[in-house]
């Protein structure tokens, strides 16, 4: 059918092994760099040969830093810890919100209810700040400003949107036939919500969570703006310390790697409904 | 929908009229949304006084003064400048790019998929985390770019510390990031076309130059217009890879739309301003988003009869 040259092949093999380069060499040199300690770091010229040490996994685990100047403590477990906490909760809330929201959408076409639906769309286009800003003064007001609740909340403008739209996509592929058979037969609303829609939208319910996790975890401004410093989560918390006296490379570098791995883990997990996800349900993959 | 009227018959011991029951099951949702627009509003009215955080006493109303004042301060268009330099440079390189690259992996097979999905990896990565990445590749003693630089002549290249690559620099992090995104976006649309018009150019032995830019490319539209205007809406208020990578600087370089509007809220403590800041950037992303959420649905409504 084609006519593919080796001329072509080879072109093609090279072309993609620049991008497989490009894409995977930070994230690659990245790991590295969190095995070795300041010493073979600032080697010239760098080298990939190096005794690996896990001293900055030990330091960051322990929160114990032992430099020249003394014991140091750092509080990037913490930081860690919640990055979890804020998005496992934000998620949960999320889908307690959103799942019958999106279910409401998907199965009844109310008064101003698409109305309702694009308006929590736009949340996720509008500029952070501009909420975020006034926002600072009305938590101090609230007594929210040093509360993990403030940012569980205003966490919802990622997850919300994001679990809202593609949810809806699941429970309209479902056949409103079923749903009827099972009213028919005597059951309520709920009983039908909960026997019949919900498990039959249960894996793309499933997807649209991981996916509100990963984005909820990967958040910044929202936590640089709002979280007090026993808050911060691990994206506000590492960069936090590249002004930090006393820490060295490395173990920045064991920092991101740490604080990467649970969204690529569940990235790669998730993988078949990233593009949907991505795309809040417009282009299947 | 009439004839489901007469089924109620409910069963257990939930009784909320069938007409309520929607907005019951939105409610919280509704009540998400409204909190949110609270702030939104009092943003709008911040825009409109003079507020300093240093001055609380002199607060008061001076109606459009932050925004005309625009039009005679160096610093606005700067931020304007740079905020669409940086969104269209992004956007178009990462358009080309990842088009490329999704052409690269159209066909499907073992590697092919392989590679398309650790090509998603950095766009999972937190982006100030990604951006911190790159801030330790490039730092002038030990970064791996900073040598490979050196290597090629460029001894003492600084990246984002210079006022002259500061932008190229956070480009570049922003394309390592944001290009698997159009590229899998893409790269589903591709996957995702009729045959046949392929097969009969081929049959007819169609030069491919020509099925590229008379079939694929006005097939792949939508794809290309959703993709695009996802990323221009992203791009143009990007915060986390500029101020984790170089806070603004170095000096005005890269004062951004969010970037701007944080350092006048948090610095200079300088509300209206910052609100006004954000107001503009608001009404230009509202423009852009109604023309996306248009085609949006439109791919939206494909994919749904697709399933």
């Amino acid at each position: 059918m084609e006519t593919t040259s080796t001329l072509e092949k080879t072109l093609r093999l090279i072309a993609l092994s620049l991008v497989v380069i490009f894409f995977m060499f930070p994230i690659f040199w990245i790991f590295l760099m969190s095995f070795q300690t300041n010493e073979t770091i600032l080697a010239i010229p760098p080298s990939v040969i190096f005794t690996p040490t896990l001293s900055n996994y030990a330091a960051l685990i322990t929160g114990k830093l032992t430099t020249a100047a003394g014991t140091l403590d750092i509080a990037f477990m913490r930081n860690l810890g919640n990055s979890i906490f804020l998005s496992v909760t934000s998620v949960a809330l999320a889908l307690v919100l959103g799942v019958p929201a999106a279910y409401a959408f998907a199965r009844h076409k109310f008064k101003g209810s698409e109305d309702i639906a694009f308006t929590l769309l736009s949340f996720r286009f509008a500029p952070p700040l501009l909420v975020l800003l006034p926002l600072t003064q009305y938590f101090q007001w609230l007594g929210l400003s040093d509360t993990y609740f403030g940012l569980i909340w205003v966490y919802q403008l990622i997850c919300l949107p994001l679990i809202l739209w593609i949810v809806r996509g699941y429970f309209e592929d479902i056949s409103a036939d079923v749903e009827y058979a099972y009213r028919i037969a005597g059951h309520s609303w709920f009983a039908t919500f909960r026997k019949i829609a919900l498990p039959l939208a249960g894996p793309g319910i499933a997807a649209a969570g991981l996916l509100a996790f990963i984005f909820a975890w990967n958040n910044f401004v929202f936590a640089l703006v709002l979280a007090s410093a026993d808050k911060q989560p691990v994206t506000v918390g590492a960069l936090a310390f590249v002004t930090s006296s006393g820490i060295q490379y490395g173990q920045i570098a064991s920092a991101i790697v740490l604080s990467v791995t649970p969204t690529l883990a569940l990235a790669l997990y998730a993988q078949r409904y990233l593009v949907e996800g991505l795309s809040l349900g417009a282009v299947k993959g | 929908m009439a004839s489901t009227a007469t089924l109620r018959k409910p069963a257990s011991g939930f009784r909320i009229s069938r007409k309520m029951l929607p907005y019951v099951l939105s409610l919280p949702a509704l009540l998400v949304c409204i909190g949110i627009l609270i702030p939104f509003i009092t943003a709008v009215i911040y825009s409109f006084q003079r507020y300093r955080l240093s001055q609380p006493w002199a607060r008061q109303f001076n109606w459009g003064e932050n925004y005309l004042n625009f039009f005679t301060d160096p610093a606005f268009w700067n931020t304007l400048k740079v905020s669409l330099l940086y969104a269209g440079i992004t956007v178009t390189l990462e358009l080309l790019l990842g088009l490329g690259i999704a052409l690269l992996l159209q066909r499907r097979s073992t590697v092919n998929n392989f590679i398309s999905i650790m090509l998603l990896l950095p766009l999972m990565i937190a982006p100030a985390l990604a951006a911190l990445m790159w801030k330790l590749m490039t730092n002038p003693s030990f970064g791996i770019l900073s040598y490979l630089a050196s290597l090629i002549g460029l001894h003492d290249f600084r990246w984002a510390s210079s006022p002259s690559t500061a932008l190229l620099t956070v480009v570049l992090v922003d394309i390592w990031v944001y290009t698997p995104f159009i590229m899998i976006l893409l790269l589903a649309g591709l996957r995702s076309l009729p045959t046949q018009p392929f097969e009969a150019a081929a049959l007819d032995g169609v030069p491919r130059t020509f099925v590229f830019f008379r079939i694929t490319l006005p097939m792949l539209t939508p794809y290309i217009l959703t993709a695009t205007l996802f990323r221009l809406l992203d791009s143009i208020q990007q915060f986390d890879i500029i101020y984790a990578m170089t806070q603004g600087g170095p000096g005005n370089t890269l004062t951004v739309f969010q970037v701007e509007a944080y350092l006048n809220f948090f610095q200079s403590t300088n509300v209206g301003r910052s609100a006004a800041l954000m107001v503009i950037l608001w009404a230009i992303t509202y423009l852009l988003s109604n023309i996306f959420i248009k085609n949006w649905l439109r791919l939206r409504e494909r994919a749904r009869g697709e399933a």
